[in-house]
This record gives C-alpha cells, structure tokens and sequence, in this order.
C-alpha cells in the first residue's frame, strides 16, 4: 500500500491537521517509506494468535458508584483558551 | 570537601540525615549548577524557591527527627509530569504556558517523600524522539562531547532529564518510557536508568503518548539512586486503570550484586549482522562480568525481535493519534482562530500550529493504520505480533533470569546527524523497543567508553514485576564495570 498526495490530505482532514498543498506533498515519501517499512509484518504467520489487550494480566477493577470528585468548575476552566460564564467558549456552531 | 552536586542521591540523603551539610546548602548548590547549566537547555522551567521550600522542610523534618525517605533531595522532573502550579508542557507549543490544577500521581508521592522540586526537564516533543531535537523549546545538548568537538544528543526522548544527571544539575530525575526513552539516552550520557514493569508506576498525571507501552521510571548515576527513586515512585494508583494493585517492594535493602544460582539469558537476535564493533565487544564484557558475579549464562533466542520495531511504530503512532484528539482548542492549550472560522477550522488551525513535524507525522500514521479498510491489516496484525514478542520473552525466561544485551546500537551521533530521515532515527531503539512491547522491567547502566570516548549502555531485561533481579543484575555490572568517567565541564 502506498499513500498519494490526496490520500494524506484526506488522512490529515481525519485527523484535523490544515495542511497546505506543499506539506502535503512533502509528507508523501516520508509517510510511503514508514508505511512501506511496517507492511513487513505481513510476513509473520499469525494464525491462531490472539491480538494483545493487556500487556501484563490484569483484570479491570470496578469502584463503589460513588461521586469521588466535582465542584471545582474553575480549575476545570481555568487553562481554557476561552472561557465565559462558567462555560467553554467555541465558535459559532450554525449547521 | 567534596562538592555536594557530585553527590549521589543516597550519599545526600544520609548526609543530610548525619548533619554533614544541610539540605538547604544541597538545594542552593544545585540551583546554581542549574543556572549555571542554561547552555545545555536541559530544563524548560527552573524552580529555585521549590527546591529551597523542600530543603527548609526537611531541615525542620531532622530537627525535629521525623525525616522522611527523599528528605533533603533535590530532584528534576520531566515536562511530561504535570505539576500543580507549574507550567507542563511536554516540550510542545501546544501546551505552552498549561498551568495544570492538580499533581501527577508520582509527583505527589516524591513530594511526600521530602523531594525538591529544581525545575521541570526538556524532553522530546510529546515525549515522541529518540535524540531530543522535537521539543519546542529547543534541543538539549549532551554535556558529553566527541574527539570532534560536535554538540551530540543526550538521547530522547528524556534527553533534559540524562543530560542534567550527566552534567550534576540534579542528582536525580523521573522519566518516561514508551520505546526506550528512559534507557536509550541513560546509555547516551553515562547513567543508569530503569523502566519498570507496565502498571508498577502510575500514569495518572503523566501526558499520555502511547498509553499501553507509556511507563515512568527512574533515572539516577547509581544502581542504588535508581533502586531508592523508583521505590518512592511505584505504588498502587486507583486513578490508573491499568495500575497494578501491587505491594511495592524495598528494593534498595533488596540489593545484591551476587548473582549465583541466577541464569543469565543473551538472545541471539540481539546480534545481527553489522552490530558495532565496540558494542558487541561490550556486551562479551558484560557477559564475563555477570559470570564472575556468580551467574549461569545461556544462548537464548527472541524470534520475532526483528518484527518489533515495526510493530511498535505501528502500535504507538496509532494510541498517539487517539490520544492527542484531545488537544482541540477548548479546553487547555493553544487555540488558533483564523478569522470567520468555524469549529472544525479552528480544531485544524490549532492542531497545525501547536504540533510539530514528528507528532504530526506520527498523528497521521496513526490515523492511516486506523482507518477503515486498514485497521486489521495493519492495527490488529501489530497486536498479534506484539502477542507472539511477549510469549518470545515468556518463553526465554524459562530458561533463564534475566537477559543481557547492549542498550543502543551505537554512542551518542550528533545533533543533526538523523534528523533528515525519520526512519533512521526510529532504528535507533532496536534493543530496547521489545521489552516495551511485552511491559518488562528493564535498565540500562554504564559500561565503559568508546574508542571516541563516548558512554556506552547495557542493559537488563526482567520477568514481569522483577524489579529487583534487574537492579541486582545491573548492581554487578556496576561494581565490575567501575564507570568513573564524567563530561568536561564546557558550560
């Protein structure tokens, strides 16, 4: 597999990274040389192998349903880029 | 007398506790060091009056005889740890001036151990490079340098963190390790460094990368300093869901170089055609090394270690993209508004101005193995791969203890010198990438100098949880290699 131009522009608008016409390109030999790198696991017989989920054995613990944290809006807020009235700001959203 | 900066951290911690010096004349010696120290760019943010509040305590603490374990050491911390107050910005434009509300878990537990703050460490961009030239606020220059004269890196991606223990700018330091990045720039700058196991160190307040591979972990000179760090840092976090609910063990008095009855397992795959001269004659050192500590050593073989780095930029870029989707603009970090822009203009303004080269590319190559259509052939291929390394190391370790291997393929290159091919730079974590995969404790220390003279690493790798046989394989590496050498004072 390899990628095109278009095909970076398309994974960069997934991701929402603006990218212009030129770093798309650039981008193009960089991304095709890792892509082209890691097909090599392709290779590797992995018939009857179950993909990873937990690296060391560890079950998933459950907590009392319980509120453990809250009431502190302004520290939440406090690293906003925008806020106002107690909320996040964003722009105007009109679909 | 000896200067208090060439201390280590257990020589302050005893000092302290003797009266031999105060911790307030350790936390101003190492605050000049520091500053003194700028030309290495090692720290983003220094923290003077943090390290002198810390040192007063326990100043007050011996008085009053209610010492606690890290009283009186002063210790840097990575910019990936957010620090309540102080500025984390994981070396990114992104997270310029992020002031977090709330303390990371293994900060807080350092803090409550009686550590100083000296200030917040350099790192690679997102802690995502292997030589430290992605952070935003520049390169961090090894305090090391070749016959050449050229500025090398310290390694990444905890590059401010090796190069400030390297430079005595602080006794000790936390880092982070994802692919090696704790263990690669230890090897680079002439300390030792461990990774413990996946789950033993919380990640709760720790910027995520790659959160099934991402692991803090110690870094220190000495085999000891890194054994009396880590203690302090591990420990069940219930705010990590893949904290493990674990007893912590006492791993400095757990210390012993003698290794007999151990087995000691080299794999095979560790020497492939072409492995550096001065490497590999290293690692035939080592081997001698732990035989004459008393251990057993077996030829042991890791198949699948030549599909690991591959599995990894598979694996890590794909956690990478769904991670850092939470740097949008709204809610901390930088926003970039173009005028009359919408929502889904502003997400790709900001993410295109507050990320880099590196994480971007590794942003979009994560987003390509997740897409539709490619998900399997790439993601879930990865994670049965990364099954079959770790049942290669299950595998190997029933035949021996612990593995030894070199930590890095080559010393220290240049600053420069890989920067223009991403690929080339990736190779670079070959020996340490697989005990990331498989979550396995592993430690890098030094083992001598090159023909440039230049640090060169070995490293430890453990069964799961087996911190202790780590450091005692590495303490008796440690006291046969006799590594005294230190950098030139240049800055």
């Amino acid at each position: 597999m390899s990628v095109d131009s278009s095909t970076v522009k398309k994974v960069a608008s997934l991701a929402r990274i603006a990218l212009t016409d030129a770093q798309a390109d650039a981008l193009v030999p960089e991304l095709n040389s890792i892509i082209g790198w890691v097909e090599q696991l392709g290779e590797v017989d992995v018939a009857g192998v179950e993909p990873m989920t937990a690296v060391i054995p560890n079950h998933l613990r459950l907590r009392e349903d319980v509120v453990t944290d809250g009431a502190i809006r302004d520290k939440v807020l406090a690293n906003a880029p925008q806020a106002e009235h107690g909320f996040f700001a964003v722009p105007k959203v009109i679909e | 007398m000896t200067e208090l900066t060439d201390l280590t951290l257990a020589e302050i911690r005893d000092g302290v506790a003797r009266g031999g010096f105060s911790a307030r004349e350790v936390a101003q010696a190492f605050n000049a060091a520091v500053e003194a120290g700028r030309p290495l760019n090692a720290y983003i943010v220094e923290t003077p009056e943090k390290a002198l509040e810390a040192a007063d305590a326990a100043d007050k603490a011996r008085a009053a005889g209610d010492l606690k374990p890290l009283s009186g050491v002063p210790l840097g911390m990575k910019d990936l740890f957010c620090t309540e107050g102080v500025q984390t910005s994981a070396a990114s434009r992104m997270l310029e001036g992020f002031t977090p509300t709330y303390e990371s878990t293994v900060s807080a537990k350092l803090w409550q151990a009686g550590a100083g703050m000296l200030g917040k460490l350099n790192l690679d961009q997102f802690a995502m490079g292997s030589s430290n030239e992605t952070s935003h606020f520049g390169n961090v220059v090894s305090p090391w340098k070749g016959k050449d004269g050229k500025e090398l890196t310290p390694g990444g991606s905890s590059g401010g963190s090796s190069a400030a223990i390297a430079a005595r700018l602080c006794p000790a330091a936390t880092g982070t390790d994802t692919g090696g990045s704790i263990r690669q720039p230890a090897a680079f700058t002439g300390i030792a460094g461990i990774k413990p196991t996946y789950g033993r160190c919380s990640r709760w307040g720790v910027v995520a990368f790659a959160s099934s591979l991402d692991q803090p972990g110690a870094m220190a000179r000495t085999v000891r300093d890194n054994a009396i760090l880590l203690e302090a840092m591990a420990g069940f976090d219930p705010k990590d869901a893949t904290s493990l609910d674990l007893a912590v063990p006492q791993l400095e008095a757990g210390l012993s170089s003698s290794l007999k009855g151990k087995k000691v397992g080299i794999p095979k795959e560790y020497r492939p055609d072409g492995l550096n001269a001065e490497i590999a004659a290293l690692w035939d050192r080592g081997v001698e090394w732990l035989k004459d500590a008393g251990a057993d050593v077996v030829e042991v073989s890791l198949p699948h270690t030549r599909y690991a780095l591959a599995t990894y930029y598979i694996i890590a870029p794909a956690e990478a993209s769904s991670n850092l989707a939470r740097y949008d603009g709204v809610r901390y970090g930088l926003r970039d508004l173009p005028d009359g822009a919408g929502l889904q203009d502003m997400y790709a303004a900001t993410r295109a101005a507050g990320f880099g080269d590196e994480v971007k590319r590794r942003i979009l190559i994560g987003t390509y193995v997740l897409s539709a259509g490619f998900y399997d052939a790439y993601y879930t291929q990865a994670c049965k791969v990364r099954t079959l390394i770790a049942r290669d190391f299950a595998q190997a370790f029933e035949q021996c203890d612990v593995l030894l291997t070199p930590t890095a393929p080559s010393a220290a290159f240049a600053l420069g010198e890989k920067k223009a091919d991403p690929l080339e730079m990736y190779l670079n974590d070959v020996f340490t990438v697989p005990a990331s995969l498989a979550g396995l404790p592993a430690m890098s220390v030094p083992g001598g100098l090159s023909s440039e003279g230049l640090p060169l690493g070995l490293q430890i790798i453990g069964r799961p949880l087996d911190e202790q046989g780590v450091l005692n394989a590495a303490l008796a590496l440690e006291e046969r290699a006799g590594f005294a050498a230190r950098p030139e004072k240049w800055w």
